[in-house]
């Protein structure tokens, strides 16, 4: 049956289709959208993870047992999961195991652009690019057959743009696959000295073997047109390709590591000028002039951001598209910023006010960056918040600087889950001093209002066991712990000073739900009094996206404003008041 | 057929990829080759929003590069203009007529252009202005905006209007149907 699907949904199509038994995951753009797919197929158990190491070594487990299993998440995840990535590569599969990592180009929701192609050659795993749907669905299932086949987990390598791309998919039924029958096995799972060494061999061994087969791989595929020019290419830029380069011979590789030697040379030696193009890194580039072949790539290609047919065209002194002549380079920006009614906007107020130092974190909050908020001083990545804060406390004390009190970590309720809470028993067992605020609005926000152990509800519907913030925390043994509204500025100012002050370490959870979920209570709106409003501008701190000013005074929007009431608590006035009826 | 580009934008929260969806449906119903990107995550927290939906024979790109779209579809006259260089010559737009400042704006940091409607014109391409706000509230729901620029879109491409209607209905909500059939009808025959 034909039907438009998004890349991730192909993903999960196509891995039921494999007969997919076990799939886990953490959510991270642009790879979410794979196990909510999964989650609406019942043959299949699904779950959220506390992290993509913990996804990784859930589904390993699974492939232990013989089931044919799938862990997704999006590139910088795989750092998360590098060390079972490793182990995994010599212990080999016994169910099917397919890895699929969801990479940023251009880094629309991410921190870095990271190529995870270098992951399949740093672990000696195969690794699948499809190029838009269609692929996604089939080369799933060629994934988890070849895992089996060969004895080893599989790399599927996405990007935003065949993640979040929706193409023509033909779906095919699903077949079942028996789990295997488990069998101890010391010498293939036990990965102690004395087993890995031999395991290592076999690795080698099992590279020759896929690089053979790499080519002959059907998916490997040439298309000869004209002789004057030959592109290698691969995933989406194989689609800029075919539309730039009409004309032109093109080896698309499916399958770049290992990379087929053989095949790359018998099409080079077919045209007169090659071309490689890839998105980010010179992958597949560096193993042509390994060879020895003279070849075009990323002395032109650009190496940021990603490609497009136009930026393909013009790498190689070609144009693209008659765009109209208007000027648009003086136009307002527009960038992302926390929504109306966020019960993170009140916590941000009050740190930009005391002039906290903010180690951050990732997740919506990081927004709290951006003006007119500017209350957040780094972000480095997952769970950073709380060790940078203890690190730059360290350092602080150690010259004496009372800023060191300033220091503040601030991470959401996923985000903790997921690595925070290492960092927090880290901090308290060093006897590390200082305070950690967690932002918990009752959801995974940034990824689209996924579930996380402190819900309550698994990815499957079922009521999960519900982790209680505060109470772990006391279990930890920290004992200044306390839970503040989000919109309550007063008390979040009066409790943020109280525990900055003491030496020790204490944590405060501001707790409201997101305002894009069904939990959140949207109460009738605020409007400005114009006979108060003296238009002195307190109330545009806030940065909500409801506020701006008309004239001479403030206005809100009423179909945005949420009834959070922040403003009006900023407002020294008494100018902003609520509209009685909703 | 040749290639048709639309590229759909607007503000986070506004309905651009529920839009775009719903082109991508009617392509694939009017049996065409069909690719719709569209981006995710930090990108929509009431940023610039941008859905690029491609249909014909064959396609390949699922980007439309600069100048090389055939319709822009705009839910918000700033985004319209900030993607022109999208459009090719010749191409037309269709706005919804509403504005929505971006923090720039609000913080004071920014003026909102206030030659928006003179700086397409003078491009050089065909403007529909559609109050999408008025006539979804004269359909009785303001949240049936895109349906209202849908039924505007649908009118200069070659696809059924029950086509549409259809595809529209599929992905509202039941009990919102009459609401979201009576927005597409004053959207077309505008």
């Amino acid at each position: 049956m034909k039907k438009v699907m998004m890349g991730n949904e192909a993903v999960a199509r196509g891995a039921w289709e494999a007969g997919l038994h076990i799939a886990t995951a953490y959510p991270g753009t642009p790879s979410s959208e794979i196990l909510e797919n999964i989650s609406k197929y019942p043959e299949i158990y699904s779950e959220w993870c506390t992290n993509e190491k913990v996804a990784l070594e859930v589904a390993t487990g699974a492939s232990f047992a013989g089931a044919r299993a799938l862990v997704a998440m999006k590139h910088v995840g795989l750092n998360v999961a590098a060390d079972p990535l490793f182990s995994l590569s010599y212990i080999g599969a016994t169910g099917g195991i397919v890895i699929v990592t969801a990479d940023d180009p251009s880094m629309h929701s991410s921190q870095n652009e990271q190529d995870n192609r270098h992951y399949a050659r740093a672990a000696k795993i195969p690794v699948l690019e499809p190029s838009d749907s269609e692929e996604a669905r089939r080369f799933t299932k060629i994934a988890l057959q070849m895992s089996e086949e060969f004895d080893t987990p599989v790399l599927l390598r996405l990007t935003t743009r065949i993640s979040h791309t929706r193409t023509v998919v033909n779906t095919e039924e699903r077949k079942e696959i028996p789990i295997k029958k488990y069998e101890k096995d010391f010498e293939k799972r036990v990965i102690l000295p004395v087993n890995a060494r031999k395991l290592h061999y076999k690795v080698e061994e099992r590279t020759k073997k896929l690089r053979e087969f790499a080519n002959n791989f059907k998916e490997n595929k040439i298309e000869m047109k004209s002789k004057d020019i030959g592109i290698i290419t691969d995933s989406i830029s194989y689609q800029y390709v075919k539309e730039v380069f009409p004309l032109a011979s093109v080896l698309k590789l499916a399958m770049p590591w290992p990379f087929p030697y053989k095949l790359a040379r018998e099409f080079a030696s077919s045209v007169s000028r090659l071309l490689c193009i890839e998105e980010s890194d010179p992958f597949i580039e560096g193993y042509i002039k390994q060879l020895g072949i003279e070849v075009e790539g990323k002395d032109k290609v650009p190496m940021v951001l990603e490609l497009n047919p136009n930026r393909v065209a013009r790498s190689f002194g070609g144009d693209y598209g008659d765009p109209v002549e208007v000027k648009v380079d003086d136009l307002p920006p527009r960038p992302p910023s926390l929504c109306p009614g966020c019960p993170h906007t009140g916590f941000f107020y009050i740190a930009n006010k005391l002039k906290l130092i903010i180690t951050g974190d990732i997740g919506c909050y990081t927004l709290g960056a951006l003006p007119p908020l500017n209350a957040i001083d780094t972000c480095v990545e997952m769970g950073a918040s709380i060790t940078n804060a203890h690190g730059m406390q360290l350092a602080l004390r150690a010259e004496g600087n009372e800023d060191m009190k300033k220091v503040v970590g601030v991470i959401g309720d996923s985000t903790f889950f997921h690595s925070g809470i290492t960092g927090l028993i880290n901090t308290y067992y060093n006897g590390g001093i200082g305070t950690v605020v967690i932002l918990d609005n009752r959801t995974t926000a940034m990824t689209g209002h996924q579930g996380h152990p402190g819900i309550g509800r698994t990815l499957m519907g079922t009521p999960g066991r519900k982790i209680d913030i505060p109470k772990f925390i006391k279990g930890i043994g920290i004992e200044h712990v306390s839970t503040v509204e989000p919109y309550d500025i007063k008390k979040i100012e009066e409790v943020l000073k109280r525990e900055i002050a003491r030496d020790d370490i204490s944590v405060v959870i501001v707790r409201g739900p997101c305002a894009l979920i069904s939990d959140f209570e949207r109460k009738a709106y605020f409007y400005v009094d114009e006979d108060k409003c003296t238009g002195c501008k307190l109330c545009l701190g806030v940065g909500c996206p409801a506020i701006s000013m008309e004239g001479d005074y403030a206005r809100i929007d009423k179909y945005l404003c949420t009834g959070c009431s922040l403003c009006a608590r900023v407002c020294p006035f008494d100018a902003i008041v609520q509209k009685e009826d909703k | 057929m040749n290639t048709v580009s639309i590229v759909v934008c607007g503000v986070g929260g506004q309905g651009v990829l529920t839009a775009s969806d719903i082109i991508s449906i009617i392509a694939l119903k009017g049996g065409y080759d069909v690719k719709k990107s569209e981006i995710h995550g930090m990108s929509q927290r009431g940023g610039s929003v941008i859905s690029e939906v491609r249909f014909g024979d064959k396609v390949y790109s699922p980007l439309i590069s600069d100048g090389m779209s055939d319709y822009i579809l705009s839910f918000e006259k700033l985004e319209a203009l900030r993607n022109l260089t999208r459009l090719k010559k010749g191409g037309a737009v269709i706005s919804n007529d509403y504005e929505i400042k971006p923090a720039s704006v609000l913080m004071g940091k920014f003026d909102y252009p206030l030659d928006i409607i003179e700086r397409i014109k003078s491009a050089g391409v065909e403007l529909s202005l559609v109050d999408g706000v008025g006539l979804a509230l004269e359909a009785g729901n303001i949240r049936t905006v895109n349906t209202v620029l849908l039924g505007a879109l649908a009118r200069k491409l070659s696809f059924k209007k029950e086509l549409w209607i259809e595809s529209t209905l599929e992905r509202v909500p039941k009990k919102t149907h009459e609401v979201n059939r009576k927005a597409f009808e004053l959207g077309y025959n505008l």
